[in-house]
């Protein structure tokens, strides 16, 4: 289980539960298990608030079910997107492991 | 610009598409030492691989094909976990970024792959039609996209690469712990380098800043003041530096609070309390209010630099940054203004540090 979690109520991930063909694409590439299958050949949502919005669901779900307002959550990035007047701008070159930042 | 050496090759194997480079699976010193100076941030965008197509073992035409990116760490974290197996790897050209944070600006993505895919001839080299990718690269490619562009069917690789051999010798099913990211004690203190190196020149600066006006008072500039005011002053900001940038990361999970400005402002309340009390013995009525002053800048600095760390976290969301920092924000701006006017009142009535 993962530890921690950050802010409840915030994710802007959105299933359209209509065109889901339960092909399970999204619970592959869901790095932090948001989605499981709901039986009869469809998944759902069952861990909301631990969406990162990093947007590999929606990306990789053929059937546009899934949608979501994707981006990096890293407050230096909205800073500079600030300053810039642009989207949150990942500014840095790169991170070690698997964080971006 | 300076690419990688070569003593990661050894030789070449023959395809229908031409002479494909061999890498070792076993890493040198040498790689070894790059990776250290990655972590810390030293020359990090200069250890890159040369996008293209590479041979691990003897792979034949029915051999794996493994996608990465072009960060030397990226690639030689995979390569080192395929002793004994006969794969193919594509390295895309990431302009030398890791895999998740490529996908996220895109170049980790399907008009790359689809062009390297092109580019590399692989449709000669190998019979079947199916690239594995790391899941951490699915945020920046979509996989029917792909398919319907270039014929290849991608599979999503675990998240971490020593699960790899695992993920294929199980005919690439990945059991749901292989499929989840996590930040422990390890993730954490392995991006605090790199907080440390970006800060520290800042947190320095600030640091001389405050030696130098510490001489301030209200008897004019008195270089005794420096030594007795400006160097513990400077210790303050230096303590509220490490305690965001360095032990907020580390404890995250022991924090109160789940936005990481509130946990690294109580970090910063935490730190200055005992090194006030180290420095000057326990709090009391005569330095109330520079100790106010320090209580104040320490903890805004200690949570403007948590806050930051967001963006090294595997599981922050940009809704959720944007709604921690549209309340942070100005209450640290209110709390540096807040604790310069203490500090400066505190100075010049003659309260000694
Ligand atoms: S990828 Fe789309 S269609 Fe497939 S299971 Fe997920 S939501 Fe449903
Ligand atoms: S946006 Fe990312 S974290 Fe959120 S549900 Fe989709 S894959 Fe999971």
């Amino acid at each position: 289980m993962f530890g921690l979690r950050y802010l409840p109520g915030v994710t802007t991930l959105q299933l359209d539960a209509e065109l889901c063909s339960g092909c399970g694409m999204c619970l592959n590439v869901c790095p932090h298990a948001v989605l499981a299958s709901a039986g009869h050949g469809k998944v759902a949502i069952t861990d909301r608030d631990a969406c990162m919005e990093c947007g590999a669901c929606a990306r990789n779900c053929s059937f546009g079910a899934l949608s979501v307002q994707a981006g990096v959550g890293c407050a230096a990035a909205i800073i500079v997107g600030a300053l810039r007047g642009t989207e949150p701008t990942c500014g840095c070159g790169d991170g070690e492991g698997m964080s971006c930042c | 610009m300076k690419t990688a050496d070569t003593s990661w090759f050894e030789g070449t194997v023959g395809t229908p598409a031409g002479d494909v480079p061999r890498v070792r699976t076993s890493l040198t010193s040498r790689d070894r030492r790059d990776a250290v100076a990655l972590r810390w941030g030293i020359g990090r965008s200069a250890y890159t691989v040369p996008p293209g197509l590479y041979a691990v073992g003897s792979p034949s035409a029915e051999s794996v094909v493994l996608v990465s990116a072009n960060y030397k760490m990226s690639f030689d974290r995979l390569r080192r976990e395929l002793s004994g197996i006969d794969a193919w790897i594509l390295v895309l050209d990431t302009k030398g970024i890791n895999v998740w944070c490529a996908a996220g600006k895109g170049t980790f993505g399907t008009d790359e792959l689809v062009n390297r895919v092109e580019a590399a001839d692989l449709g000669q080299v190998v019979s079947h039609r199916r690239l594995v990718l790391p899941q951490l690269g699915a945020p920046g490619v979509s996989a029917h996209e792909v398919r319907k562009r270039s014929g290849f069917q991608v599979v999503y690789g675990p998240v971490r690469a020593p699960d790899l051999p695992r993920f294929l010798s199980a005919g690439m099913k990945a059991d749901p712990e292989m499929r989840r990211v996590r930040f422990g004690l390890a993730d954490r203190a392995a991006v605090v380098p790199v907080e440390i190196v970006q800060g520290a020149g800042y947190a320095l600066l600030i640091a001389a800043l405050f030696v130098i006006l510490g001489g301030l008072g209200p008897d004019g500039y008195r270089l005794d003041h420096v030594l007795s005011v400006g160097i513990p002053d400077a210790i303050l900001v230096l303590g509220a530096f490490l305690g965001g940038s360095l032990l907020t990361p580390l404890l995250l999970p022991f924090l109160p609070g789940r936005p990481f400005a509130w946990k690294g402002m109580c970090m910063g309340l935490l730190v200055t309390l005992a090194l006030w009390a180290a420095l000057h013995g326990l709090p009391g009525t005569p330095g109330a209010l520079a100790l106010a002053a320090w209580l104040t800048m320490g903890s805004a600095l200690a949570s403007f630099l948590a806050m930051n760390f967001t963006g090294a976290s595997t599981y922050t969301s940009l809704s959720g940054v944007r709604k921690e920092m549209r309340f942070a924000v100005p209450v640290q701006v209110v709390a540096v203004t807040a604790g310069l006017v203490f500090w400066a009142v505190a100075r010049f009535t003659g309260q000694q540090g």
